[in-house]
């Protein structure tokens, strides 16, 4: 990714946060992201961001899990290897219910999972720079991008007014990265020849 | 003022003065310390336990299955018994993690991590059953349907024995993933607080990177919704599918329609108690009182003593349709071999545990008195370890052929091997309440404020008014 030059504005509270998210967006700067220590619902809406589409993409794991179970099974019993088991039918669909369930929620739940990690960037290993190590704990960390346009001191004026404290410049990786978190490998990204 | 509002007549799910960094202190600090002695007491016995049934497990093997007590009228004993009875105690977990979740009970946040943990671990110690039970076990991964060299042969999709195995092998799976997608958030919050290299590299790891952004967290809720909806079909299909093993053979006892339902009762039954028993010490040792409180046992009791008399009720049905359905069979393997007869003992404990004691929680007062419930958490577990005794021994050890009707009582292998689930059970237990969140810190945060009870006392005041007065208050306070 890139490194880049962030404002950080720290909030106690969510009722704060909300009017504060509101003005940033009113005022046009580029909100990077806000970090929240537990799900704060509605701030998705508040920040413009667009719905997930992960539902879908469960209900398409969930339907390939399904067909598979049905194919697999109907072409072992009738053209693989067509057994007469106790005179018993080569489709019986009644009893192939149960193991096509069981693996359409297994693909469901495996491909969303998986999903998931992908599109959050999760995986052991993997490395990204925290603005404050309260952001999971009770911070809710406000963090906004500086452009060629945008004045620093403007922007840490604003966030104060705004109610955030401990408002400081950061410059840091806007991406991801395999490292360590016992490791201080940060200001590698974040040196001035890397720019 | 909080946006949200709660009733104040809802008792406060977190007890005590908290705000969000005091959450994160009383959930991760017995983290980041030593343990205390109780806890290497406890956990040297459940290692103990679990080398005793490695041991017996080797027996078994090296000597061959000869060494149980089974026969050839007797094909299924302890080792069946203690299979449906993990897998049951498992069905809790999920049912406070995903059904509790879409009825939207609040409550399940103080409890769902814990009781996770307790379905994987009751489903890895029931697993060992079946396959054990083989005989060769190194041949047992001819349970998978694998290209193979023998022609191929596949398995026989029609079996109950098989769909258990893809039940069982998809609910674990299901349930750890649910479990851990949980988790991460905690471990992130371990991670960042951390003041030792090891514990920053070992949950930083564990964490994924992650770092609370808001389009993760909108991503995330996604994700538990969607593993919620499919996680309560899968539990109900699991035991349904376990119950399917005995309800599709012409054993009588085994062939009835009611199983699958009466099945899932005792399933939940029998977590439940479980996950009270494992709650009580937790709550003691990690001092975590506020955070399970007598309200979530309560609500458990509630949900023990419904689910006892749905099983009471159950037992009722058996006895009367083998009585109205004049299938001699039936009726003599009911009212002469099972609620009488030499195995009639285990009958009555049977009904004596699961349906005549839990009647205490009627009481309120019985329901919030952790004494009562932690004696009743362990009779209702033993209750349920007879009832499932009762339904494969007793059916079995008088069949059709009456020169063959036999008794059983196990080997010690058998034995062993039961006690070493129990130490495999609890080694795993300690170590997850040693080693991880054993609460959902996140999720304690995000109903702190409209159920922690020094939030709740500030909404007091509001409580005369109604909801339109309220709204305007609210909107007035956000104008500016």
């Amino acid at each position: 990714m890139a490194v880049k030059n962030f404002v950080v504005g720290l909030f106690d509270d969510e009722a704060v946060l909300f009017p504060a998210v509101k003005k940033v967006r009113t005022a046009g700067y580029k909100l990077h992201d806000v970090y929240t220590p537990f799900p704060v619902h509605g701030l998705d809406h508040a920040m413009g961001l667009r719905e997930t589409s992960l539902h879908t993409a469960g209900f398409i794991y969930g339907i390939t899990g399904t067909t598979t179970a049905l194919t697999f099974m109907s072409w072992v019993f009738n053209v693989d290897w067509p057994l007469n088991i106790g005179g018993k039918p080569h489709f019986p669909l009644p009893a192939f219910i149960p193991i096509t369930f069981e693996l359409t929620v297994l693909f469901a739940a495996v491909g969303m999972v998986m999903t998931f990690c992908y599109l959050c960037q999760l995986m052991p290993g993997v490395k990204k720079h925290i603005f404050h190590p309260r952001q999971t704990d009770d911070k809710f960390v406000m963090v906004i991008e500086l452009t060629e346009k945008s004045n620093a001191e403007e922007i840490k004026r604003f966030l104060n007014e705004a109610g955030a404290h401990d408002v400081n410049e950061q410059r840091a990786e806007a991406g991801w990265w395999y490292g360590r978190y016992d490791k201080n490998d940060e200001d590698v990204y974040a040196s001035p020849a890397n720019a | 003022m909080s946006l949200k509002y709660e009733s104040t007549l809802r008792e406060p799910l977190v007890d005590g003065v908290k705000d969000y960094h005091q959450v994160t202190e009383d959930i991760i600090s017995p983290i980041e310390g030593k343990p205390g002695k109780l806890w290497y007491v406890g956990f040297v016995i459940s290692l103990a336990l679990l080398g005793f049934g490695a041991f017996s497990v080797f027996w078994q093997i090296y000597f061959g299955v000869g060494v149980w007590n089974l026969n050839k009228t007797i094909g299924w004993g302890w080792d069946i018994t203690n299979f449906v009875w993990w897998v049951g105690i498992g069905h809790a977990g999920t049912l406070i993690s995903a059904i509790l979740l879409l009825f939207r009970q609040g409550w399940r946040t103080g409890v769902n991590r814990a009781a996770e943990a307790m379905t994987i671990f009751a489903v890895m110690c029931a697993g060992q059953f079946p396959i054990i039970h083989m005989g060769r076990v190194w041949m047992a991964f001819f349970i998978l349907p694998y290209p193979n060299t023998r022609g191929p042969v596949w398995v026989n999709f029609n079996s109950p024995l098989l769909w258990d195995v893809f039940a069982i092998s998809t609910y674990f799976t299901v349930s750890l993933l649910f479990w851990y997608s949980g988790l991460i958030p905690d471990f992130a919050t371990i991670r960042d607080r951390a003041k030792t290299k090891l514990r920053k590299l070992l949950y930083g790891v564990a964490a994924f990177g992650w770092t609370g952004s808001t389009k993760h967290w909108q991503r995330h809720e996604a994700l538990s919704l969607v593993l919620a909806g499919l996680s309560t079909p899968l539990v109900l299909s699991v035991h349904t599918i376990v119950s399917f093993d005995f309800a599709t053979s012409v054993i009588p006892g085994w062939h009835t329609t009611i199983f699958p339902p009466y099945f899932v009762a005792g399933a939940i039954f029998s977590g439940f108690a479980m996950v009270q028993t494992l709650l009580i010490i937790t709550r003691k040792i990690l001092h975590l009182e506020e955070y399970i409180t007598l309200g979530h046992m309560e609500a458990m009791n509630k949900v023990i003593v419904l689910t006892g008399s749905v099983v009471g009720c159950a037992y009722l049905t058996e006895l009367f349709m083998a009585w109205y359905g004049a299938n001699p069979y039936e009726f003599a393997t009911f009212f002469k071999y099972r609620a009488a007869g030499p195995l009639g003992w285990s009958y009555w404990i049977m009904m004596t545990c699961n349906v005549i004691t839990p009647q205490v929680f009627w009481f309120r007062k019985m329901r919030r008195s952790v004494a009562v419930t932690f004696v009743m958490s362990i009779i209702v577990n033993i209750g349920m370890w007879f009832e499932r005794f009762v339904i494969i021994c007793t059916s079995l050890y008088r069949d059709y052929l009456p020169s063959s009707w036999s008794y059983y009582r196990p080997s010690w292998p058998e034995v062993g091997f039961y006690m070493g689930t129990f130490g495999l059970f609890f080694t795993c237990y300690f170590l997850f309440a040693k080693y991880f969140p054993v609460i959902a810190v996140a999720e304690i945060k995000a109903i702190l404020k409209t159920s922690g009870e020094n939030f709740k006392e500030k909404m007091e005041v509001y409580e005369g008014e109604t909801a339109e007065q309220f709204a305007k208050a609210v909107h007035h306070e956000h104008a500016h």
